[in-house]
């Protein structure tokens, strides 16, 4: 998606930030320096942040504050995080949240 | 033995209530740490903007002067630590977070408010997001919820938002209510959409609003409003509003890439035969919101239940002391208001605990009846008003707390 770079309003962004360099399932991308992944990857155009853990199906981010969880990741080195607080940094190593093997619910799915 | 807490007062929540009752607290010499989730202090002011009288508040600046305070008086902001326990000791409280344990003597819960989900066939579809979403994406991180979006429910917050939005150069192709039915309720309905946009009267120059900011008060006007409602909306800032059209579901294969209307009765009732899609990207739900208060339940605070106010809140008084020995509150945990009320909230809240930690003097009373007062004033001027019965509900919950006669 595109980005704000000049608000009619607020003017430019609080904090002037850094292009880092990072990776969303080996894919190539950049960023910036200390804003959320979950930003950094809507800005790339990628949504799709998690498979749910059970039915696969896409998930992404919902509320945009902590509340959810809904945009669960897998940052190398540091396991599972909520992207929409999550800093990026450069050189990070990032994954979308898996589908997890059926045997552990149980559960058939149609 | 009894360990001395790292600070005279913890504050959980960065917004304007926790900022305001910071900088207050330090100013008169009590040592204040403010922790936050998010990755950087202000609270959902840093998005806000709304117009007033043909200028801009900009709830950013707000914050910026409330941060650049706190940094001079020497208030500790922590950003991006996360809370999940609190524990009282025989004169403290320890709080547990991301970042370890964090001893105080008093503890102000300033968590603000979370939004109501609204579920609708579709919605863990990818570009389906809450209202809040995306305004925190384009006015906070800069980046664009979407190409053009649809804007599911209709209330203060829905058009505060879609306003924003529009400015902020993200095409809004309309807003609509959500499809009557268990979930959605009251939500659902034409005449009840009108009455919550009564409240938000001053802020539109748009015909509907302005007649019903007159006539609003007599009884049966909501409803005469919907019913002359045009079928096909009428647009307030440029932006389609639909109080005839709801959502029935949000359609894709990956994301969205369409949302199915139809048009509804003055009951809310699906129209047969006018069912149509609109392509949109992205898809904002906007559900309302409610006190974010669960702290308050782990800290042993007792709840109460007011509609006015948003749902549950920890019981308090007017000084935002709830009967907790050492625990206060303020902001939207105490009920949904805007953000100029919750500032004045946090300043009483921190003479309340400059009181009760004996730093405030001679004259005390004085000092904090005078930051109530402010709150009233302030709550009676307030621009967005959330929901037409908070002073009475208010007056009711403070009347509740007294009664109880907890301390």
């Amino acid at each position: 998606m595109e980005r704000i770079t000049f608000h009619p309003i607020l003017g430019p962004q609080r904090i002037e930030r850094e292009p880092v360099s990072f990776t969303f399932n080996g894919r190539k991308l950049t960023g910036l320096q200390g804003e959320p992944i979950a930003a950094a990857l809507l800005a790339s155009g990628i949504r799709t942040l998690r498979r749910h853990e059970e039915s696969g199906t896409a998930r992404a981010l919902y509320c945009a504050i902590g509340h959810c969880m809904e945009c669960r990741l897998n940052v190398e080195g540091r396991g599972k995080v909520r992207s929409c607080l999550t800093p990026l940094e450069e050189g990070m190593r990032i994954t979308e949240g898996q589908q997890l093997p059926n045997e552990i619910t149980g559960r058939k799915l149609q | 033995m009894t360990k001395t807490p790292a600070y005279d007062l913890l504050i959980i929540g960065a917004g304007p209530a926790g900022l305001s009752a910071a900088a207050a607290a330090a100013e008169h010499g009590l040592g204040v740490a403010v922790l936050d989730e998010f990755t950087e202090p202000g609270g959902r002011m840093l998005g806000q903007f709304h117009e007033e009288k043909g200028r801009w508040w900009v709830g950013r600046r707000v914050a910026e002067q409330l941060i650049e305070k706190c940094s001079v008086l020497g208030v500790d902001i922590r950003c991006g630590v996360s809370v999940h326990g609190m524990l009282r000791t025989d004169h403290s409280w320890v709080v547990r977070s991301a970042s370890g344990s964090i001893s105080a003597a008093r503890v102000l819960l300033a968590t603000g408010a979370a939004e109501i989900p609204q579920p609708i066939p579709g919605w863990t579809l990818p570009g389906v997001m809450s209202i809040g979403a995306a305004q925190v994406m384009a006015n906070v991180h800069y980046v664009k919820p979407g190409r053009r979006g649809l804007i599911i429910g209709v209330n203060v917050l829905a058009m505060a938002i879609a306003r924003e939005l529009s400015v902020s150069g993200v095409t809004i192709a309309g807003i609509v209510l959500p499809e009557r039915n268990s979930v959605s309720g009251q939500d659902a309905l034409p005449e009840e959409a009108v009455k919550r946009l009564l409240n938000l009267a001053h802020l539109a120059p748009s015909p509907l609003l302005r007649i019903g900011g007159k006539l609003g008060a007599r009884l049966g006007m909501a409803g005469t409003l919907s019913r002359i409602f045009p079928r096909d909306g009428m647009k307030i800032w440029g932006i389609p509003l639909q109080l005839r059209t709801a959502a029935i579901s949000i359609n894709g294969q990956h994301h969205v890439e369409s949302v199915t209307l139809a048009d509804v009765t003055i009951a809310g009732e699906i129209i047969p035969g006018s069912k149509r899609e609109v392509q949109v990207d992205f898809v904002a739900l906007a559900g309302g919101l409610y006190p974010l208060a669960e702290l308050a339940a782990v800290a042993g605070c007792p709840f109460v239940y007011a509609k006015e106010l948003g749902g549950h809140i920890p019981l308090h008084n007017e000084n935002m002391q709830t009967p907790v020995k050492g625990l206060y509150v303020a902001g939207n945990i105490t009920g949904i208001e805007s953000a100029l009320v919750a500032m004045a909230q946090g300043r009483v809240a921190a003479a309340a605990i400059c009181r009760d930690a004996g730093v405030l003097g001679k004259g005390l009373e004085h000092t904090l009846d005078e930051a109530t007062d402010h709150v009233r004033r302030v709550r009676a001027a307030a621009l967005i008003q959330f929901h037409s019965g908070i002073p009475d509900a208010r007056e009711q919950l403070y009347k509740k707390r007294e009664e109880k006669a907890w301390m």
